[in-house]
């Protein structure tokens, strides 16, 4: 095991896998950073740190630095994962979907259907999302609820430096595209790292980090410590949680969200999306659908509001989901009569 | 550069085959029989055998919704093709496509596109692979006067210069974006080509309804873009002989204008009118192609008639994620 911090589980796992693979490349705009200017090339290797260096040891051909220019990026992406490549693009932020969505999602989430099975597009877009940052509404959100709706796409949203070295490795050596969000707030936090280069974490099998026998509690990304330090402080007063890290929202782990609300008879979905068509509706949905019988009560869902994320600091902590709103819903299934 | 005998005949017959491909489909559409939207290329094919007629296997194309011309004209084959606009399970893709989603990557064919403009930027990574893989190799995107007013054109003309990317940029220009002129939709002054320029790229102009000037023209641009020199632009000026989509009445069109076209502006007729007058093929020669053509139409027409049909089994078939 090594300790390092998200964004080192992110870069290195790149590297590693360029390392093994020939046909990985990297593209995206400012991850070699400082092209064309005084400083040079790697004078700011990617703003997240999560390209740093692989200019350097790589070359220009496999580290691509584009313009700002989303549609090009998605779409050369695709270009290049049709002509047996294996792409990690980024997105600076997530909230750029909004410039490239016909590439995500008329073009690479369908490819392999459409074209009858015969054309792969093993393509990982990564992306930075998430709020925390005062970063406002078009620098803060979590798409995941759109392409999760999108068949054909893979989507991961690692908690954990472990979860990012086993999912990406996953899903750069996946033949489908895949959407990988890492959440901004996560990005300087430390943990431990398998060291094994074959450390791989299949998609669609959630992870119990925490286990009790009196709630479900199910969120993913940075609200997955939320969630935990919730378990923790009702675990002092007799309380026990399921926590369970979705780690991908497609696929989705069915069973492990059901077989422990068989037991627990409640739920708690905690998601950082807005509440309309999201993910915390779709889960409780699943759980009205097929685990009826064994329901205490009403699933909760704890989401932001349905608006904007706003500016100032007083907004968005109201906005997003914290400790305190996920222990009340928590309560509230467990005081349900 | 002369062309010989048999590349002559290949050049016709492929021709030949886009057109009777679209001709007979423009009769079976009105049975109803045919489902969907269905984009015919009558007219343009000396742009699109010009073109690919200099491609191997291995140089990757992408196309349009109105696709069929460049598909047959990169080897996709015209049975599975046929099949596939039927939507039989045995068609080239399943059933699952139609015929504004064609694909052949065996053949190099990346996928014709129903989202106008989306082609490009994937051509340019296509393109960045074959940089990678260094042995010459290009990628082509076709687009019309619709496609190059789509900021995804922009942005992959861009990022091709930026990157030295071996793509081709292949502009048809038929005059009409579905319903509305070139006069009306293009601002700088009908004139494509000249975008291309802007970003930084080096481009040619040419008629598209004359193969050999077609042909000599992407000898050049070849030339140019496999010897390392970046991206390329070629704008050529075609005709459609058929509306936007099929069904489409064409009010927007001169009285008289498609008889005009058709006698005028005709690629197949030119061709033949050129290799006949200069002796090189005989009449002869080419009605034997034609009514070999009708032949191979025919039978696929039949084929596809008869294919299988896909089941409700099929839907969940080549999907990665099923709930």
């Amino acid at each position: 095991m090594a300790k390092m911090m998200y964004r080192e589980a992110v870069v290195s796992t790149i590297a590693e896998e360029m390392e093994r693979d020939d046909s990985v490349v990297v593209l995206g705009e400012d991850v070699v950073g400082g092209m064309g200017t005084a400083g040079g090339p790697e004078a700011i290797g990617g703003i997240w740190s999560t390209s740093t260096g692989l200019y350097g040891k790589f070359g220009a051909d496999r580290v691509i630095d584009t313009p700002i220019s989303e549609s090009a990026i998605v779409g050369a992406a695709a270009g290049l994962a049709l002509s047996g490549k294996r792409p990690v693009a980024e997105l600076m932020f997530a909230d750029f979907i909004g410039v490239c969505l016909d590439q995500i999602w008329n073009q690479i989430a369908k490819f392999r259907y459409m074209f009858g099975g015969k054309s792969r597009c093993p393509a990982v877009i990564r992306m930075a999302y998430g709020g925390g940052f005062n970063a406002a509404a078009q620098h803060s959100q979590s798409p995941h609820q759109i392409l999760t709706g999108i068949p054909g796409l893979k989507v991961v949203m690692p908690s954990t430096p472990a979860d990012v070295k086993g999912l990406l490795r996953q899903a750069i050596r996946d033949d489908d595209p895949v959407i990988f969000l890492e959440h901004k707030a996560l990005y300087a936090v430390s943990g431990e790292v398998p060291d094994d280069p074959e450390f791989i974490i299949p998609f669609g099998h959630a992870r119990l980090s925490r286990a009790g026998q009196d709630v479900t509690i199910v969120s993913s990304g940075l609200l997955l410590g939320f969630c935990e330090t919730v378990a923790d402080k009702l675990a002092e007063e007799g309380i026990g949680c399921d926590v369970i890290d979705l780690r991908t929202t497609s696929p989705l782990d069915e069973e492990v969200i059901l077989d422990s609300v068989e037991v627990t008879g409640r739920i708690v979905v905690v998601d950082e999306a807005p509440p309309r068509c999201g993910l915390a509706a779709d889960i409780n949905a699943l759980v009205a659908a097929k685990a009826f019988a064994s329901l205490k009560a009403p699933p909760q869902a704890v989401t932001p509001p349905h608006t904007p994320i706003p500016f100032a600091r007083e907004l968005e902590n109201a906005y997003l989901p914290s400790a305190e709103r996920i222990e009340a819903a928590v309560r509230k299934v467990l005081d349900w009569r | 550069m002369q062309l010989s005998r048999d590349a002559l005949l290949r050049a016709y017959r492929q021709m030949k085959i886009i057109r009777e491909f679209e001709e007979r489909l423009h009769e079976e559409i009105q049975t109803g029989e045919i489902a969907g939207f269905t984009h015919l290329y009558c007219g343009q094919e000396a742009v699109a055998v010009g073109v690919c007629e200099h491609l191997d296997v291995e140089d990757k194309i992408i196309s349009t919704h109105r696709g069929h011309g460049h598909c047959l004209a990169k080897g996709c084959d015209v049975n599975d093709m046929m099949k596939e606009i039927w939507g039989s399970r045995d068609g080239l893709c399943k059933g699952k496509g139609g015929s504004m989603h064609i694909a052949d990557v065996d053949v190099g064919m990346l996928g014709a596109n129903g989202i106008v403009g989306a082609g490009a930027p994937i051509a340019v990574g296509a393109a960045l692979s074959q940089k990678l893989d260094g042995k010459g190799k290009v990628a082509i995107t076709f687009s019309g006067d619709g496609a190059c007013n789509q900021g995804t054109t922009f942005e992959a003309m861009n990022l091709a210069v930026v990157t030295n990317a071996p793509c081709i940029f292949v502009f048809e220009n038929n005059h009409y974006s579905e319903h509305t002129g070139v006069e009306y939709a293009v601002g700088t002054q009908q004139d494509i080509a000249s975008r291309a320029e802007a970003f930084g790229m080096k481009v040619w102009r040419g008629d598209g309804t004359d193969f050999f000037a077609v042909h000599d023209t992407m000898r050049e641009v070849l030339d140019h873009v496999r010897s390392g020199n970046g991206p390329a632009a070629v704008e050529f000026d075609t005709e459609r002989f058929f509306g936007h989509f099929e069904g489409d009445p064409q009010r927007y069109r001169a009285k008289g204008e498609l008889e005009r076209l058709r006698e005028e502006r005709d690629c197949i007729k030119r061709f033949r009118e050129s290799v006949t007058g200069a002796k090189l093929l005989t009449d002869e020669d080419l009605d034997k192609v034609d009514s070999e053509t009708l032949a191979a139409i025919d039978a696929a027409v039949t084929a596809a008639r008869a294919a299988a049909r896909p089941t409700s089994d099929d839907v969940l078939e080549d999907v990665y994620i099923s709930y």
